[in-house]
């Protein structure tokens, strides 16, 4: 395999092509914006095609259609965008369509800033549009892991015919990495193959992609079929990643994405003072590993937990719901694009191991 | 070399400090190191202060953001103004003396003056100052290779024999203008 | 009779053997066998997906014998943009009433129209909101009465009626761009010739094309279905005049 120095922008591009995506569809964002500026001329070198939108609006609903082809179909966009595309998400869902998008999130709410945030973890863990639903949400923690995690997207999506939900902060977006790409890619799916995809009801009868059920016990149903997917999920697809973590460790960080990163800049820095803190590290935020969590905490050597996020506080209520009061926990977070420095959290640590 | 090297790229937008890291960046990764590049970016495309940070390291790299990196090329006064006050006790600071005629007023730091504008203009083509800068910062760190780097110049912007030309003089230049403080 | 006797009229493949749930007096029913018998004949039925709005006729998948998404409320032309643009060999159709694509779906419309997607979009007006229960439309004409406009649509403070067709003939890319009315026999036929040409134009690969259908509620309207086929005819025609506004084959239109 060659390695590439590449933004993690463009390798976000690059891999959703390796896994097989010959069409995508944006609207242009800060700092997201080098995706289509990649794909627009990438995708015509493997006959694909990149379809600027009006609007985030435009772009969750020309998923929805692209989708219900079979093929494999994305987007990227950052915060405002996202949340726009929340009617979309909604109603993929409930017409269990597999798409993949790509959140680089930026400081909110509102217009907020451009800088990094990871400010949109409910929006994307606990919903954002309406009904019962959720999605699947992977958060990298570098350029290498974004494109793994990519191509894991879309089979995730395609297993559960479910929408995908890649979160990342500015920086992901923005720094260059050295990064792999499987020598193997892809070749474009064959729509034939899917009972569910709308390719003409020849010698067939006709197929409704769909998400209204007037009638109460079939929309119940839907939702029923939802319900069991997500637990599905919840038993097989959990990840994370543990770091430092020992039987001497006192101190168990929770953190994601590259927020987790600058935790283990942290911990190799604690180390050498002689202070032993851990690192959990949930790569899948839904389904959220919450065995492995629990598992982690209440080891005897493990005094506090400590939840740090880009945010005023997210994450923290699914730790604290996991952890059910068998640790203290306490929280650190910056805000605005103001990323936390490993000094401010080494600062942290040594006031909570002064209590 | 350290375990892990950070320096700084910091100068108006339009003198090349993005190209000037992101070419450090490639030979390091082309050394076998792991590297991370990673640009200011907003609003300003133009005209204000852009800064990149390259981390070079042995092993898998923690933290992008570097709060208070180890070295720092500044090519304009405003990130001399930012970045003096910000690098680590004992860093490595080279000011570009063409257009900054203050030093950082620290006496923790190593500190060094490339004219990188003049030698650049010298050279016929004002825009290399970014080249003589980092050849500056490669030979007073030994971070990468000479011959990597030249070679990785030529393929990144091999299209332009003159062009590239003048690059590699800047290289030379910038190495050389070292090895006599050096010497 | 004898049994061999020529069948001269039936229902068309492209229609399933269903009733509706539309009112008496409805034309959504004369539309839709109007879009059947266009696909019947052209051969395209095997490879079409419609787009089904939010609106009266968001159970129009029910009635229709081919693949059919179900949109969100204004959404049918981004979904047939995203569809044909992932397979340009179908055929793809959005059916949208007049609150779907001139109220929240107008950007949607004008922006797959100006980037010449090439669907086919059906507009049924008939300048009311029909499933909601009769609020005032961007179609509603002035001085209509409706439920959220009961003393009569008022132009001081709601504007005057959208006119969709006019308004995307403007564009500079080329389409086919058209206004028929369903309200009397002679003018069933002629709506006919002008669905099936913008269908044969999608099938030949050559541009957008929208087909506005001038339409009755007399549900809502409060008056009777013979009555809504006149007030057709007095009121809305002549603010939404009947032909053909831009057409691709005949250049600049």
């Amino acid at each position: 395999m060659v390695k590439k120095l590449m933004k993690g922008n463009e390798a976000i591009g690059e891999a959703a092509i390796a896994a097989g995506v010959r069409n995508y569809f944006a609207y242009p964002i800060t700092p997201q914006s080098e995706v289509a500026e990649y794909l627009t001329w990438r995708l015509p070198e493997v006959g694909g095609t990149f379809v600027q939108a009006e609007s985030e609006v435009a772009v969750g609903n020309m998923l929805f259609g692209a989708a219900s082809t079979g093929k494999r179909v994305f987007t990227t966009s950052s915060s405002p965008g996202i949340s726009l595309m929340q009617e979309s998400l909604s109603y993929m869902a409930g017409a269990h369509l597999p798409v993949v998008l790509v959140n680089i999130m930026r400081g909110g709410p509102g217009l907020g800033g451009i800088l990094p945030s990871q400010a949109d973890y409910f929006q994307s863990v606990k919903g954002g549009g309406h009904g019962d639903y959720q999605l699947i949400v992977l958060a990298p923690s570098s350029v290498q892991e974004a494109v793994d995690l990519m191509i894991l997207a879309f089979e995730l999506a395609d297993k559960y015919l479910a929408p995908v939900m890649i979160i990342g902060d500015g920086m992901i977006g923005q720094m260059m990495e050295s990064v792999e790409f499987p020598e193997k890619y892809r070749d474009e799916s064959n729509p034939d193959e899917k009972d569910w995809a709308l390719t003409g009801a020849k010698d067939r009868k006709p197929r409704i992609v769909k998400s209204l059920f007037l009638n109460p016990e079939e929309l119940e149903i839907n939702s029923l079929t939802l319900d069991k997917k997500y637990r599905e999920m919840k038993k097989s697809e959990t990840r994370h990643e543990l770091y430092k973590v020992t039987g001497d460790t006192k101190i168990l960080i929770t953190a994601y994405g590259t927020m987790a990163r600058i935790c283990q800049t942290v911990i190799d820095e604690l180390e050498e003072e002689g202070i032993s803190v851990g690192l959990f590290r949930p790569i899948t935020l839904f389904p959220y590993p919450e065995k492995e969590l629990f598992a982690e905490v209440i080891k005897d050597n493990i005094e506090y937990i400590l939840d740090v996020e880009m945010s005023t506080g997210q994450m923290i209520e699914d730790v604290e719901r996991i952890v059910k009061g068998a640790r203290p926990i306490d929280f650190y977070g910056r805000t605005g694009g103001i990323v936390p420095s490993p000094n401010e959290i080494k600062d942290k640590i040594r006031e909570m191991l002064k209590k | 070399m350290d375990k892990q090297i950070e320096v700084v790229f910091a100068g108006f937008g339009g003198q090349g400090v993005m190209t000037a890291g992101q070419l450090l960046a490639y030979t390091a990764m082309e050394e076998g190191k792991q590297v991370v590049w990673i640009p200011s970016y907003g609003p300003e495309m133009r005209g204000g202060t852009a800064n990149c940070t390259v981390v070079v390291s042995d092993d898998r790299i923690g933290s992008p953001i570097i709060n208070n990196p180890m070295s720092a090329c500044v090519f304009n006064r405003p990130s001399l103004d930012k970045f003096g006050s910000l690098l680590r006790k004992d860093g490595l600071l080279l000011i570009n003396s063409s257009l900054i005629d203050v030093k950082s007023g620290r006496d923790d730091l190593t500190e060094t003056l490339i004219p990188a504008n003049d030698i650049a203009l010298k050279l016929g083509n004002p825009k290399v100052a970014n080249m003589v800068m980092l050849a500056a910062y490669v030979a007073a760190t030994d971070i990468v290779s000479f011959d990597t780097l030249g070679g990785m110049l030529d393929k990144k912007m091999g299209k332009k024999k003159e062009l590239l030309d003048i690059n590699h003089r800047a290289f030379e230049e910038g190495r050389k203008l070292i090895e006599t403080i050096k010497a | 009779m004898s049994n061999d006797a020529n069948i001269i009229f039936e229902r068309p493949t492209a229609m399933s053997d269903r009733i509706t749930h539309y009112c008496p007096g409805c034309t959504h029913g004369v539309i839709h066998r109007l879009v059947a018998e266009s696909l019947d004949e052209l051969g395209l039925r095997e490879r079409t997906v419609g787009v089904a709005p939010v609106g009266c006729s968001v159970l129009a998948y029910n009635y229709f014998n081919c693949d059919f998404m179900e949109a969100a409320h204004g959404r049918a032309p981004a979904l047939a943009t995203g569809f044909k643009r992932t397979r340009p060999d179908m055929i793809v159709f959005t059916y949208q009433g007049d609150g779907d694509l001139a109220s929240i779906g107008m950007g949607e419309i004008v922006h797959s129209a100006n980037r010449g997607e090439k669907f086919t979009t059906i507009f049924v007006n008939n300048a009311i909101y029909g499933m909601t229960g009769g609020q005032m439309a961007p179609t509603t004409m002035p001085l209509q009465k409706t439920t959220t406009s009961p003393s009569g649509r008022n132009v001081e403070l709601t504007g005057y009626p959208i006119r969709m067709v006019e308004l995307l003939s403007t564009l500079k890319t080329p389409s086919f761009i058209a206004r028929v009315g369903v309200f009397s026999p002679m003018h069933i036929v002629q709506a006919k010739k002008i669905i099936k040409k913008a269908f044969r134009l999608q099938a030949e690969n050559k541009c957008f094309t929208m087909v506005e259908v001038l339409s009755t509620c007399p549900t809502n309207w409060g008056i009777t279905p013979i009555a809504s086929t006149k007030w057709v005819a007095s009121d809305m025609e002549p603010y939404y005049p009947l032909g053909v506004f831009k057409d691709y084959e005949e250049g600049e239109g």
